[in-house]
């Protein structure tokens, strides 16, 4: 999927329903590749349902419906003969607590590896070097690389985050869905994990749902504000903070509800 | 100004009283306990020597031991968790990790926790109908075994499920949002994770299985037999109808005897559980989130 097409996740008319509550109205929307774009808005705006929609991860639950379209790279992953398990390789998602595997450091980044190469025998440099690659992207190599035998889950919060990240990187993923990623972290670690999304920029295309209005004004370069199931405003970041278009956008970043 | 009233009063004494009631009961329930134990001690303690347990009844089972009886129980335990085991455990994972929460899931379950609580003398000629008669399996260990696991099935699947639910979502989320499979999310932390908790649950179901009589005692367990079994195809003393025989179907048995009996199968439950508790320690230990 190295094809530079501009737009990493492209929907058209993207409706959505739980049950009868409809959560998604024609939602159209086209997210830069290789940029950071937060999806913000008030709770229960359809945020969350968006980015889950994004990697399938919604129909889990098995009363959910999709109408209309998601592209991702040019390829829409609801056609009938999309194979899942490859949706969720390319397409990484990080989740409000960081949930590492009950597992070594190590194996937690060769989890995914290891699901996605079915069963070949990993070779220990192969493996070291995985390792190194992933832990080094999420800047976990210096401080982790005594402790890679460690059990993830004994880990801070932060290192857990970062841990988290780094194992959805040695499959190659495309696009990076974080859903909340800091709201389980005290303000120091937040700033860590944001440099490191800021330093993940360019590699992967990132969206990023965020309650925090401070974080998507620092860490994104475009900005998608929801509202009631419907996209409101998508501009570039600056743009929304300072001159938002619409009413709405202004009362909710301005704080008058949320 | 912050003085008791009343109120307060009345309030700590009803603390007080409802409290020393809760614990009058729970006393109430380890006094049999201990006063089981204490006597079978006391009047089956003098019996238990190597020879009682290796050696054969003799003098029509008034004397000599029970090798035979403890034979045949490991036999019986053995063979029933064969096939309950790994029945169950699948069952389980099935239930829990790929059954759609449905009427027709909530149906099967409902009937699992009152299958487990079908009478035992039920199973038993249960048993004795389809394994004895209709598969022509005769009073055979085979036989026994098979009603013994019938029977303990549900137990097996009901604490095996809850294992697994116990290990958290989050985990099972993560693999599937990494592209695992349900199979490959069971197999590389699912059950690893729930692994001690379902070998409790066998081995408590070990402990019960091997106390049971009704089940057997049509089935496949003989009241004497001068051998040991050879094969799943051979009947078999077992050490809880021993104990029935023992004490109320020969006459001029002394009175130690069947307490001995009793002693070795309790201490055998005892050991069982104790184990799992054990083991059920160590690997929590190993394992921490």
């Amino acid at each position: 999927m190295d094809n530079p097409h501009p737009f990493a996740i492209e929907t058209r008319k993207l409706n959505l329903w739980y049950g009868t509550f409809q959560a998604l109205y024609d939602v159209d929307l086209a997210v830069k590749q290789g940029q950071i774009t937060a999806l913000i808005g008030p709770s229960g705006c359809g945020k969350s349902t968006f980015l889950r929609s994004v990697n399938r991860i919604t129909e889990r639950l098995g009363y959910v419906r999709t109408t209309g379209s998601i592209e991702v790279f040019g390829h829409d992953i609801y056609r009938p003969e999309v194979e899942l398990v490859q949706v969720r390789k390319k397409i990484g998602m990080v989740f409000q607590r960081p949930n590492p595997l009950p597992l070594s450091v190590r194996e937690n980044i060769l989890f995914a590896y290891r699901l996605h190469s079915g069963g070949e025998r990993l070779t220990r440099n192969k493996g070291d070097e995985i390792v190194e690659d992933a832990l080094s992207q999420v800047l976990l190599w210096d401080s982790m690389k005594d402790r890679l035998h460690r059990k993830a889950t004994t880990l801070s919060l932060e290192e857990q985050q970062k841990l988290c990240i780094a194992r959805l990187l040695p499959v190659k993923p495309s696009v990076l869905l974080m859903d909340e990623p800091c709201s389980a972290l005290d303000p120091e670690a937040t700033e860590a994990v944001e440099d490191l999304i800021w330093e993940l920029r360019g590699r992967y295309s990132i969206l990023i749902v965020t309650h925090n209005m401070a974080q998507a004004r620092r860490a994104s370069d475009e900005c998608i504000f929801m509202l009631m199931g419907k996209v409101i405003e998508h501009t570039r970041t600056e743009d929304m903070f300072v001159t938002p278009k619409h009413k709405e956008t202004a009362d909710y970043i301005e704080g008058r509800y949320g | 100004m912050f003085e008791a009233t009343s109120l307060n009063r009345r309030n700590r004494q009803k603390e007080g009283l409802v409290r020393y009631l809760f614990l009058l009961m729970t006393l109430l329930l380890i006094l049999p306990v201990l006063i089981i134990l204490g006597v079978l001690v006391a009047k089956g303690g003098p019996v238990l020597s190597m020879d009682f347990l290796f050696t054969y009844p003799t003098d029509g089972m008034t004397a000599g031991g029970i090798f035979p009886a403890l034979v045949g129980t490991v036999w019986l335990v053995t063979v029933a968790l064969l096939f309950s085991v790994p029945i169950g455990v699948a069952a389980a994972i099935y239930l829990s990790e790929y059954a759609p929460d449905n009427w027709l899931t909530r149906l099967i379950n409902l009937a699992i926790i009152n299958l487990a609580g079908v009478p035992s003398i039920v199973h038993a000629l249960f048993g004795l109908g389809a394994f004895v008669m209709f598969f022509g399996f005769g009073t055979s260990i085979l036989a026994a075994s098979l009603t013994l696991a019938i029977m303990t099935l549900p137990v097996v699947i009901v604490s095996t499920r809850e294992s697994l639910q116990a290990v958290p979502m989050a985990f099972r989320e993560a693999c599937w949002n990494m592209g695992a499979t349900r199979w490959q999310t069971i197999r590389h932390v699912v059950l690893p994770n729930s692994i001690s908790g379902i070998l409790t649950g066998v081995i408590l179901e070990v402990s019960r299985t091997a106390g049971e009589t009704a089940p057997i005692m049509f089935t496949g367990a003989a009241f004497f037999l001068p051998f040991l079994p050879q094969g799943i195809f051979d009947q078999t003393m077992a050490m809880s109808l021993h104990l029935f025989v023992v004490s109320t179907q020969v006459p001029g048995v002394p009175e130690h005897l069947p307490y001995g009996v009793a002693l070795v199968l309790i201490l055998m439950v005892l050991t069982m559980n104790a184990t799992s508790i054990a083991f059920r320690m160590y690997l929590r230990n190993k394992k921490k989130w």
